[in-house]
């Protein structure tokens, strides 16, 4: 048995539907017989194809939020078709700014409990069962929605896999945003765009991460070094990012990105369960560090237990060498 | 200028506990810290109260047992006072369940223009929460923030994105959640800890509220949990000592995997 509606709140970036938006569309299908999509942004009818081809077959569209932080609007907009008896069994999100901005605020106006952090979904009977790792990911945690719909779901980057369904280009509808009053006020003045080189840490086949164990902020730049000349990205654990060494887009964990590179490399990182949860999922995981005793090496496929101030620059010399 | 923040009580994430099988909660039979999360919140009303030349800092918590070992804390770092909402009836609440109780209270807080929070907490980590809260309290929202501060009744603040960051603004009263690591917490003075222990520390249960006993805990969360499992775990692989020729082990094992 299947739902028979589920949306999919879609996201994208320049026109270019994000991954994640993707992954959701491709879970959505197997649970529901129709698969929907809500999106805020002026340019639906180009992100229609991409989403129709993954198994949405309507667009619901605020249109251009003109600057509008996306949370009220976007939650006002949904909860008008609710109301107006446009009821899908299921909303899904992904933890992204703007999906829990939004799923946060339809929570509050609908009254709808919000289950967060999944990395599965499973039918059971009318409702769905959703699989949420806790305690760095060494315990997984199912709930059931037992209220009434639609069940409000946010979704972890990289859960499943895309893969296209081979659908047309979805029908766009437009949505008007109701008057939020003062509360849909918050507006962005300005965007501020960091450059960084290379892939990105959602894209790269390889990471390379550093921690606390890099003793001060300027040997970081051997985690870029190593991630340039591997063709990576380079991340972070969270104690480096709130110590200010390098910016919270770089940071890999529960808070901060997700990867699931073929290669992961943790450099003086000891391994806390808010990093695992973020890269517990690569497909090979390589550590080094100077205490056999850090929680990393338990998840490591080949651990080093050394000094990153040596192996790193050794590493970095063999691997120039090669160039 | 009067500044709520959300702060909340944690066992400490070095000794997280466990998930009572049978409760389907999270033991707290340890003591509760205050989330390193709440405290950058918590310096941020400091500061932001100070660069306006004064108001209050309110600290609104929802916690078992009475317990205030984490609100003791941001009062020693210089909080006024604090209003904690300890009931029964709270076991097992949700997001929104929590938001429910935590904007009741905020609305008890006279002339509060900002509310701060945490992006989420270190232990539930739903991060749901501060919208939630907005959302309840009709009031504008920015989440992520790494820099605030407070002009002439607008909120300024620098949100975090994936590709940098936004300037984004909005009229006062306003929730604004602040992601960790943005300003230095201070260490709570020797004065500061004796001070805390006469600041007022206002204590309420969900009756006080007015709130509905069905609306909050295991009854008012739209969900149950099914099972709690031991995830699959990853098998340790090779793990060696470095003898000097540890890079060497690296490069072999990337070119095997032919990513070099």
């Amino acid at each position: 048995m299947a739902l028979s509606k589920i949306w999919v709140y879609a996201e994208a970036t320049e026109g270019k539907v994000s991954n994640t938006t993707l992954e959701l569309l491709t879970k959505a299908r197997d649970l529901a017989e129709v698969v929907e999509c809500v999106y805020a942004g002026g340019d639906a009818e180009a992100v229609a194809a991409d989403l129709g081809a993954h198994g949405a077959t309507t667009v619901y569209t605020t249109g251009d939020l003109g600057g509008s932080l996306e949370g009220v609007p976007v939650a006002a907009a949904i909860a008008s078709l609710v109301e107006g008896g446009n009821v899908p069994d299921a909303i899904l999100f992904a933890t992204s700014y703007g999906g829990r901005d939004v799923a946060g605020r339809l929570s509050a106006k609908l009254d709808r409990t919000v289950i967060t952090n999944n990395v599965d979904l499973e039918l059971d009977g009318d409702s769905l069962v959703c699989t949420e790792p806790v305690f760095g990911g060494t315990t997984d945690v199912k709930t059931r929605f037992t209220g009434p719909t639609p069940y409000l779901v946010l979704v972890r980057p990289k859960s499943f896999a895309a893969e296209p369904s081979g659908g047309g280009p979805a029908a766009v509808q437009t949505v008007p945003v109701p008057d939020t009053g003062v509360a849909g006020s918050a507006r962005v003045l300005n965007r501020h765009v960091e450059e960084r080189q290379g892939p990105s840490l959602d894209d790269a086949d390889i990471v390379v991460s550093g921690g606390r164990g890099l003793g001060e902020p300027e040997k970081y730049a051997m985690i870029e070094e190593l991630a340039k000349l591997l063709g990576g990205a380079p991340g972070a654990s969270r104690a480096i990012v709130d110590a200010g060494w390098v910016p919270y887009a770089y940071q890999v964990g529960q808070t901060g990105k997700v990867v699931k590179p073929t290669v992961y490399i943790a450099a003086g990182i000891s391994g806390a369960t808010q990093h695992m949860v973020g890269m517990k999922g690569s497909k090979n995981i390589i550590a080094i560090n100077k205490d056999p005793e850090a929680p990393i090496f338990s998840v490591s496929d080949l651990g080093i237990v050394g000094d990153v101030h040596k192996v790193l620059p050794a590493l970095i010399d063999a691997l120039r060498a090669r160039a | 200028m009067n500044v709520v923040v959300c702060v909340k009580q944690i066992p400490d994430p070095a000794d997280p506990g466990a998930l009572d099988p049978e409760t389907k909660t999270l033991k707290r039979d340890t003591k509760l810290i205050l989330d390193e999360s709440d405290s950058y919140g918590v310096e941020m009303a400091l500061q932001l109260v100070d660069a306006a030349g004064g108001g209050e800092v309110t600290l609104v918590s929802m916690a078992p047992n009475n317990e205030v070992g984490g609100l003791r804390t941001a009062l020693a770092m210089g909080a006024t006072k604090a209003i904690l909402i300890s009931d029964p009836v709270l076991a097992g609440s949700d997001a929104l369940g929590t938001a429910k109780v935590l904007a009741a209270a905020i609305r008890r807080v006279e002339g509060a223009e900002l509310i701060l929070t945490a992006t989420e907490s270190s232990d539930g980590y739903t991060g749901t929460v501060p919208e939630q809260i907005a959302g309840l309290l009709d009031l504008p929202s920015i989440t992520f923030a790494k820099h605030v501060e407070v002009v002439d009744g607008t909120v300024k603040v620098q949100r975090q994105t994936d590709a940098g960051y936004d300037e984004v603004e909005c009229p006062t009263p306003a929730v604004v959640s602040v992601t960790a690591g943005v300003v230095e917490p201070r260490y709570p003075s020797f004065k500061g800890i004796m001070a805390a222990k006469s600041k007022p520390v206002d204590q309420l249960t969900v009756a006080d509220l007015g709130i509905d006993a069905s609306q909050v805990g295991w009854a008012g969360a739209g969900q149950e949990i099914v099972s709690i499992q031991e995830a699959p775990s990853r098998e340790a692989g090779e793990i060696v000592e470095d003898d000097g020729e540890g890079f060497a082990k690296i490069v072999a094992y990337l070119e095997n995997l032919k990513v070099i």
